[in-house]
């Protein structure tokens, strides 16, 4: 049986969440146009006012905010209500230059994390759950974003937050978790750390939300297996609010985003123009509920798919496929574009755990791709053909698979560095920028 | 008639050799034959212990990647063309050798080798027919 936190919001027809957007998205930009001088210069400098904008067909008039406008803005410039009226700041991971903070008034927390128990109740979570949030807490939306929603939902939260692999499994045992919400990639960790230890047999997880981070069907498939759960995919980002913009139903064939909430368009990010249903491109959002970080037309960098096709929860949200890759995380080299997620799928494909690291390096004004495998015990062997021929394998691999050579090192177990929050891939040395 | 080798994967940095023979000295493990073969990646490390078994149970621990292969000890006359005859041997009836490399003996007199064939059994049979001493492992944990 299906289960739904706002049936009627999350099954209401596309007439019905198509009125609810028109007169929020006109309600929403008057209030930015009012509120935020950053954006009302930039809607100025398109020549586009609030009267403009009398319905959905009208959004693609207004101007894109990108994450270098939040970094000029920081920290109060795109802030819509009086600072007094915000009770929250949450902030991105970022690793390079500012990191992004984002503002919260009481009934933005309240609506996010309503998106979340959405979620949570959309992989079968209800009040007799056991919700084990292993996401960082603190500026990190995860933790709060999921522990906020289990709350709503009325499932006993179990605050764990990330790190500390050993009592994060006695607690899963002696506290019978049966929901776990963390990163994909501590996800697979906290897997493999439970196989090791053969206690399997003693958790009770059914079901697992993991997002942040990308991750492949093979390793939805390795997590599932290893736990014997099934793994839901959440989206979010902190700009737009945090977890919870989109989720996965029990049809697993992409996530349904909060359209109540959040206006999607796919974009070429090359020139801004919006595609139409099923094509490939940049996601963009427009908030037309939030108060204090209400931000219209944010560009995520995130390369995915939008289908309203019906589903089979009876959802009537439009959902976007899983990112395909991330406009700032693709890596062009030698003029291509390479996606780690493709990396991934060539190593999963051979049997490999997914713990590899790419390094891109330049030579003599020529780019050059190393890809660093873990040595498993099943493909290692006595003899240097064997194991040199299982280095040829992968490389020849992804050179169907990306176009150009890679070189493979198969290295020691336990050599690149897992962390238990994001997981870091890719080594950039060239100095292009 | 085979005995066990143990191959162990190391990646081809500094220290990584001395960390595993650290691993075995800290064990009181002792090596009584071994070999590495290189890449610039890679190295695979063959050793022929005084117990397998707890060497096994030691690296594992150490979270090294290992293989257990069986191998043949074979004794070598120790006198100029010893070893030719034997290659000679096993080229001759197609045998396929992989590697070989020498075995440390406390025993004057007499010289082993370890060699790594395709087909063990075939091996066996053409060497021992021509009268060369194969050895066990029981034999060799002796020596
Ligand atoms: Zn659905």
């Amino acid at each position: 049986m299906e289960k739904y936190y706002q049936r009627e919001i999350e099954c209401a027809s596309r007439e019905q969440i198509r009125a609810w957007q028109d007169e929020r998205l006109v309600k929403q930009v008057r209030h930015v146009y009012e509120h935020v001088p950053y954006y009302r210069n930039l809607m100025k400098e398109k020549g586009v006012t609030p009267d403009d904008i009398r319905s959905v067909d009208d959004l693609h008039k207004l101007p894109f905010l990108t994450k270098a406008d939040l970094r000029d803005a920081y920290p109060y410039g795109l802030l819509a209500v009086p600072l007094e009226d915000a009770v929250r700041i949450q902030s991105t991971s970022g690793t390079t230059g500012r990191r992004v903070v984002a503002f919260y008034t009481q009934h933005d927390l309240d609506l996010w994390e309503d998106c979340c128990a959405r979620a949570i109740m959309a992989a079968g979570g209800d009040k007799g759950d056991v919700v084990h949030v292993s996401y960082g807490y603190g500026l990190f939306t995860g933790g709060a974003g999921l522990n906020g929603g289990s709350h709503k939902v009325g499932a006993l939260t179990l605050p764990m937050s990330s790190g500390n692999t050993e009592r994060q499994i006695q607690f899963m045992c002696d506290l019978n978790s049966t929901i776990l919400c963390c990163t994909p990639s501590y996800a697979a960790y906290l897997a493999e750390s439970i196989h090791e230890r053969g206690l399997r047999d003693q958790i009770h997880l059914k079901a697992g939300i993991f997002g942040a981070e990308a991750w492949t069907q093979e390793m939805r498939r390795d997590i599932e297996e290893k736990l014997g759960i099934k793994a839901y995919d959440i989206y979010g980002l902190t700009e737009i609010s945090g977890p919870g913009v989109a989720y996965e139903c029990s049809a697993q064939t992409g996530m349904h985003i909060n359209e109540d909430h959040f206006i999607a368009e796919i974009i070429d990010p090359k020139t801004g123009e919006v595609l139409p249903d099923g094509e490939k491109g940049e996601l963009v959002f427009t908030c037309i509920t939030k108060e204090a970080f209400p931000l219209l037309r944010y560009r995520t960098r995130d390369i995915c798919v939008l289908t309203h096709e019906k589903c089979a929860c009876g959802r009537t949200h439009v959902k976007m496929s899983k990112p395909m890759g991330r406009s700032d995380d693709m890596l062009i080299v030698k003029g291509v574009n390479v996606f780690p997620s493709q990396i991934e799928t060539v190593l999963m494909n051979r049997g490999y755990a997914a713990n590899y690291q790419i390094i891109v390096s330049r030579v003599n004004n020529s780019d050059k791709l190393e890809v660093q495998v873990e040595m498993t015990p099943e493909m290692f062997s006595d003899t240097v053909t064997a194991v040199s021929n299982r280095e040829k394998e992968l490389e020849s691999d992804l050179k169907s698979m990306l176009g150009i050579y890679a070189d493979v090192q198969l290295v020691a177990p336990k050599t690149i560095a897992r962390s238990e929050g994001k997981a870091v891939r890719i080594i950039d040395k060239r100095n292009l920028y | 008639m085979t005995v066990k080798q143990i191959s162990v994967f190391l990646e081809n940095k500094a220290g990584c050799l001395a960390a595993f023979t650290k691993v075995l000295r800290e064990n009181d493990i002792d090596m009584r034959a071994m070999s590495i073969a290189e890449t610039p990646d890679f190295g695979i490390l063959r050793i022929i212990v005084d117990d397998t078994y707890k060497t096994a149970c030691v690296l594992k621990e150490a979270e090294y990647i290992f293989s257990i292969t069986p191998v043949l000890a074979v004794e070598v006359t120790d006198e100029a063309g010893g070893l030719y005859q034997i290659v000679q041997l096993l080229g001759d009836n197609k045998i396929n050798l992989e590697y070989t490399y020498a075995f440390i003996t406390r025993k004057r007199g007499q010289a082993y080798m370890i060699f790594r064939v395709e087909d063990n059994e075939k091996a066996i049979d053409v060497l021992e027919k021509n009268g060369v001493h194969i050895v066990s492992q029981e034999e060799l944990d002796e020596l």
